[in-house]
C-alpha cells in the first residue's frame, strides 16, 4: 500500500510536493487553491520587510514550440504586510492543519530574525525556510544569495535562528557558487534540521534585438534575474547529490527544487535523495493542476516497483553516481541502426561525421537513406542515439562481454596510463580519423 | 447529388473554391516549423524541381527571419509565393518528408513558403538587386512562369529584358490556368509586381508574337529570345458535333472562371472527358459552380488516371461521378450540345479498344474537353532552324539553348506540359545558359 506522507525533518505532509517560495505562494488564497488540488505543502513567499517591485518581472527562453524551457524573474521577496501574511497563515492552517505551510524568511538584523520567527511561529507556521538564495535585488542588499555565497555568515544566522526557533529550520542554499558543500556544511554546523537547493541561478535569458535590453525589460534597462524551470534541473540535481554524499550534509533531510515539472522528475530527485520537491515554474506555466500528474505517476511508479514510502527508495541512485575515475574503462557499447523504424533523415550521419567520430557510413545509393554503423570507428558516444527523432531506433548494445573491468583509478596505481604527449597509451592511438583533406571531397 | 450551391456573388464564389492551402497565421507556422528535423541533404529539397533549401527556409521561419526565408526561396524560385500554394506538395517536397515513413504527418512545406514570402511580398521588402548593366538586351516570349523566371534572373545579371505576352495579365496559367481554390487571381498578381517593381523588367501585353516580322524584329534588337510559350488552346477531338455549341475545352473553361468568377455559365449537367489533373480540376470547378451533375468521363481504367490521387479524391469529394473504360464517340444536340455519345473500352491483349457495340448516351448541357492542349507549332515553324520533337516540344540542349542558338526555351513548350514549379525552374535555367552563351 502506497504511502505518499512524509516527516520532513519534523514537518508532517501527506505528499511530498511542495509549492516553492515564490509567486504562486504569495498569498492564502493560492495556497489554499494548491492544497484542495493536492499539493501535500508550501513555502510562503519569501516574508520580511515588504518591498517595493518593478512592472515587467519574468523573462522566458523558449525552445522550439516549447515555451518556458528556461523561465526567469526579477521580483523580490513578499510586498505585501507581514500582519496581511500572518492572518492568511494561520486561516489556511486553520483549514488544512495536515498540510505543511512552512515560512520563508529573509530579514537583516538578529532582532528582526528572532521577532519574524516568533510571529511566524504564533501564526502556526510548521516550519522555517530561510531565503539564503535570491540572486536579484535583495542580494544588492546583503540579504538572499549574498549570504548564501558566505558559509561563515550563514552559519552566523543559521546559528541566530536555530536559538530562537521552535519550529524545524530548512535552509534554502543559492546555486551561485563553486562548491555547493561550502554552504551545506556551514548550514549543517549552524545547526540547520534539513536544506533545500537550489534557488535561482543568476541570469539573462535574452536581449531585444531592437533596444539591445535584457529581458525583462523595465523602461529600457534589465537586471539580471533568477533562472529556474526545465532548463536548471541537471544541475539543481547535481547540487543535490553533492550534498546527499556528503559524510555531514547527508545526514539531514534535503528538499529538491529546480526545474521539477513531472513524476519522473520528482522520482529522480528522490534517488538523489531528495524527501520532499518543491515547485514553482511548472506552476506558473500550467497551474497548480499539474499535480495530478506527478501524484498519480509517483504512485504508479511505487506500486509498480513495490515500495510503500518514498523511504523505500530515497537516495537509491547515489552509490550510482561517482567519479570519473572510478568507471569502468573496459565497458564497450557500440550503436545499432534498426533499419525498420530508420526515416532516413541521416541526422545521426552528420551528427556523427561533423560532431564527433566519423562512424557512420552513407549509402552509396542515393535512393537509399538508411545509414550504417562503422563498427571499428564507433566509441560508443551516443550521440547518434540521442539525435535519432525516433523512439528506439538507435540502441547502444553492450559488446565487452563484462569480464573485464579496470578504472583510471586502478591504471593510476599500476603505473599505467598516458604521461607523455606522444604516450603510446593514448586512448585514441591507432583510431580511425579520416584524412584532413577528406572535408573537402563531396560526400555525395 | 450536387454539394454545391451556384454562387451569385464574389463571395459565395470564394466560399465555393476556399483556398485549398490558407494562409498560415504567425502561431500555426512557428509551430509546423518546429517540428522539422533539419535533416541531412534533406530529401525535400532532392524532391523540388528548383531544390529550394527547404529546412533551411523553415528554420529561418522559426527564428523570426522571415524575410531571410523569403531570401532562400526565391533565390531558387522566382515564383516562390505561388509555387507555396500551386505545386502539388504531396508528390513533391511534402512527399518525400522523412516524417511520411514514421506514419506522422509530413511538414507542410508548401504552406510555410506561402506564409514566408506573403509577408515579404506584404511588407514589400526588397530582397534583390538589378545587376550592373552589361549593355545587352533579352527578348522574353510569354509572360509565364518560365518567361518571368528567366526575366527576373537575366535582370540579377545585368541584362534588359522585355517580355512579350499575348493576354493582358501576367504569369500564364497561374492566373489562367490553375483551379481557383489553389490561389486567388491577387496573390498571384501581387508576387509578380513585387518582382517587377524590384527587378524591372518590362512586360507588353497584348504582344502576341506570331509572325516572321515579329520574330525578325527580336533577332534584330535583342541578344537573346526566350521562348517560354507554354501550350496553345485545347486540341481538336474531331468527334462528329464537336463544334455544337456548350461544347468547351477545360483550359478555355478555367481562363473565363478565372477572370469572371460567379459570372461564368455552367449549367446543370456537365461532362468532362479526360483523366489528368486538368480533367480533375475542370470537374471539380463544374461541380463548385453549382452543376446539378458533374460527370468525369475516362477512356481508361481509374488506375491508369495520368492524374495525381488527391485531385481525383478533391474533384470526388465535390460530388463529381466518374465513368471508367467510356470513349466520347459523338456529340449530341440539335445546334447545342444535349448528350455526349460514349463507346465502352476494353483492353486486348494490353491496347485499349473501343467496342463500338456497346455505346450509351450521357445527357447533358455542357462538354468540357480535357483531353490536352495543342503545341504552338506555328510559332516554331517560323524560327529558322529550331528543332522540335515527335511531340512538337522544343529541343533544348543542357544550357536551355534550342538547335538556333540564339533561341532559349523552357517550360511547358519544352516539356510538353508540367507543373508552374518546373516553368520556373527551367526560366531560371535558361537566364543562365543565355548569360553563359552570350559571356563565352
Amino acid at each position: 500500500m502506497v504511502d505518499l506522507s512524509i516527516n520532513f525533518a519534523g514537518i508532517k505532509a501527506p505528499n511530498p510536493f511542495w509549492l516553492a517560495s515564490a509567486p504562486p505562494t504569495n498569498s492564502g488564497y493560492q495556497i489554499m487553491k494548491a492544497f484542495e488540488a493536492g499539493w501535500g505543502g508550501a513555502v510562503w513567499k519569501t516574508l520580511g520587510v515588504p518591498v517595493v517591485n518593478v512592472s515587467s518581472r519574468y523573462g522566458s527562453v523558449n525552445y522550439r514550440n516549447t515555451r518556458m524551457m528556461g523561465f526567469n524573474n526579477i521580483e523580490l521577496i513578499t510586498d505585501r504586510p507581514l500582519a496581511d501574511n500572518l492572518r492568511e497563515i494561520e486561516e489556511v492552517k486553520k483549514y488544512f492543519p495536515d498540510h505543511a505551510v512552512i515560512a520563508s524568511l529573509m530579514v537583516e538584523s538578529r532582532a528582526e530574525w528572532e521577532q519574524i520567527i516568533k510571529d511566524v511561529e504564533n501564526a502556526g507556521a510548521d516550519g522555517i525556510e530561510l531565503n539564503f538564495g535570491c540572486p536579484h535585488g535583495m542580494c544588492e542588499r546583503g540579504m538572499g544569495s549574498a549570504v548564501g555565497q558566505e558559509p561563515e555568515v550563514l552559519k552566523t544566522i543559521v546559528g541566530w535562528v536555530k536559538e530562537a526557533a521552535k519550529i524545524p529550520v530548512i535552509t534554502k542554499l543559492s546555486p551561485n557558487i563553486s562548491h555547493i558543500t561550502d554552504p551545506g556544511l556551514a548550514a549543517v554546523q549552524g545547526g540547520t534540521d534539513s536544506i533545500s537547493l537550489i534557488n535561482t541561478i543568476k541570469s539573462i535569458v535574452g536581449i531585444d534585438l531592437d533596444s539591445y535590453a535584457p529581458y525583462p525589460i523595465v523602461d529600457g534597462k534589465g537586471t539580471n534575474g533568477g533562472y529556474c524551470g526545465p532548463a536548471v534541473k541537471p544541475i539543481a540535481m547535481h547540487m543535490l547529490k553533492d550534498l546527499a554524499q556528503h559524510p555531514e550534509i547527508g545526514k539531514v533531510p534535503l528538499s529538491g527544487i529546480g526545474g521539477i515539472e513531472t513524476w519522473r522528475d520528482v522520482v529522480e530527485f528522490i534517488l538523489l535523495g531528495a524527501t520532499s520537491v518543491q515547485v514553482c515554474t511548472a506552476v506558473m506555466h500550467y497551474g497548480f493542476g499539474i499535480v495530478r500528474e506527478m501524484e498519480a505517476g509517483l504512485r504508479q511508479f511505487m506500486e509498480d516497483k513495490g515500495y510503500n514510502t518514498i523511504y523505500d527508495f530515497a537516495g537509491k541512485a547515489l552509490p550510482n553516481v561517482t567519479e570519473w575515475k572510478h568507471l569502468n574503462l573496459k565497458h564497450k557499447v557500440i550503436a545499432e541502426i534498426n533499419a525498420d523504424k530508420c526515416i532516413g533523415c541521416d541526422l545521426c550521419y552528420i551528427a556523427c561525421d561533423d560532431g564527433a567520430h566519423q562512424a557512420i557510413a552513407l549509402s552509396d545509393d542515393p535512393a537509399n537513406r538508411i545509414p550504417s554503423i562503422i563498427e571499428e570507428n564507433c566509441v560508443g558516444c551516443n550521440l547518434c542515439s540521442l539525435v535519432c527523432p525516433v523512439e528506439d531506433c538507435i540502441t547502444m548494445v553492450k559488446k565487452d562481454d563484462g569480464t573485464q573491468h579496470i578504472t583510471w583509478d586502478e591504471r593510476t596505481l599500476n603505473d599505467d596510463i598516458p604521461v607523455t604527449f606522444d604516450d603510446d597509451r593514448a586512448g585514441g592511438k591507432g583510431h580511425f580519423v579520416p584524412k584532413p583533406t577528406d572535408a573537402l571531397k563531396n560526400k555525395r | 447529388m450536387a454539394e454545391y450551391k451556384r454562387p451569385t456573388t464574389k463571395a459565395e464564389f470564394d466560399k465555393n473554391f476556399k483556398q485549398k492551402k490558407p494562409l498560415m497565421n504567425d502561431t500555426e507556422a512557428y509551430y509546423e516549423a518546429s517540428r522539422c528535423l533539419f535533416c541531412y541533404d534533406a530529401p525535400c529539397i532532392q524532391a523540388c524541381p528548383t531544390h529550394i533549401d527547404i529546412p533551411l527556409f523553415i528554420k529561418q521561419i522559426h527564428t523570426d527571419n522571415v524575410t531571410g526565408a523569403s531570401k532562400t526561396i526565391f533565390d531558387s524560385n522566382w515564383l516562390g509565393n505561388a509555387c507555396g500554394v500551386v505545386c502539388p506538395t504531396g508528390v513533391l517536397c511534402e512527399g518525400a518528408c522523412v516524417y511520411n515513413h514514421q506514419d506522422v504527418p509530413p511538414i507542410q512545406i508548401g504552406r510555410l513558403q506561402n506564409y514566408a514570402t506573403n509577408k515579404t511580398i506584404d511588407a514589400n521588402k526588397t530582397l534583390f538587386k538589378v545587376g550592373a548593366s552589361n549593355g545587352k538586351k533579352i527578348a522574353v516570349i510569354g509572360a509565364g512562369p518560365a518567361g518571368l523566371a528567366c526575366a527576373c534572373e537575366a535582370r540579377t545579371l545585368g541584362y534588359e529584358v522585355d517580355l512579350f505576352e499575348a493576354k493582358d495579365k501576367p504569369s500564364g496559367l497561374t492566373v489562367h490556368g490553375i483551379a481557383p481554390y489553389k490561389i486567388t487571381n491577387e496573390e498571384v498578381l501581387k508576387e509578380v509586381e513585387y518582382l517587377q517593381n524590384q527587378l524591372g523588367f518590362n512586360i507588353k501585353y497584348n504582344a502576341t508574337i506570331d509572325s516572321k516580322d515579329e520574330l525578325t524584329m527580336l533577332e534584330t534588337n535583342y541578344d537573346a529570345i526566350f521562348i517560354g510559350v507554354g501550350l496553345g488552346a485545347t486540341r481538336h477531338l474531331g468527334l462528329e458535333g464537336e463544334d455544337k455549341k456548350g461544347v468547351v475545352g477545360a483550359v478555355e473553361f478555367i481562363e473565363k472562371l478565372r477572370m469572371k468568377h460567379h459570372n461564368t455559365k455552367v449549367p446543370a449537367k456537365v461532362v468532362v472527358i479526360g483523366g489528368g489533373n486538368t480533367a480533375m480540376d475542370a470537374a471539380s470547378e463544374a461541380a463548385r459552380m453549382g452543376a446539378r451533375k458533374t460527370v468525369l468521363a475516362y477512356r481508361n481504367s481509374k488506375e491508369n488516371m495520368g492524374a495525381y490521387g488527391f485531385e481525383y479524391d478533391l474533384a470526388i469529394s465535390a460530388g463529381v461521378d466518374s465513368l471508367f473504360n467510356v470513349t466520347p464517340i459523338g456529340i449530341v444536340g440539335n445546334g447545342h450540345v444535349e448528350g455526349v455519345k460514349f463507346a465502352k473500352t476494353e483492353l486486348v491483349e494490353g491496347k485499349l479498344q473501343t467496342n463500338m457495340n456497346n455505346t450509351f448516351i450521357v445527357r447533358c448541357d455542357m462538354v468540357i474537353k480535357a483531353t490536352g492542349q495543342a503545341k504552338q507549332g506555328h510559332l516554331y515553324d517560323l524560327i529558322d532552324g529550331l528543332d522540335v520533337d515527335k511531340k512538337t516540344r522544343i529541343k533544348i540542349n543542357s544550357e536551355f539553348q534550342t538547335s538556333n542558338a540564339k533561341y532559349f526555351a523552357g517550360g511547358d513548350a519544352v516539356n510538353g506540359g508540367a507543373e508552374v514549379v518546373n516553368a520556373a525552374y527551367d526560366g531560371k535555367m535558361a537566364a543562365q545558359g543565355i548569360h553563359n552563351w552570350l559571356n563565352k
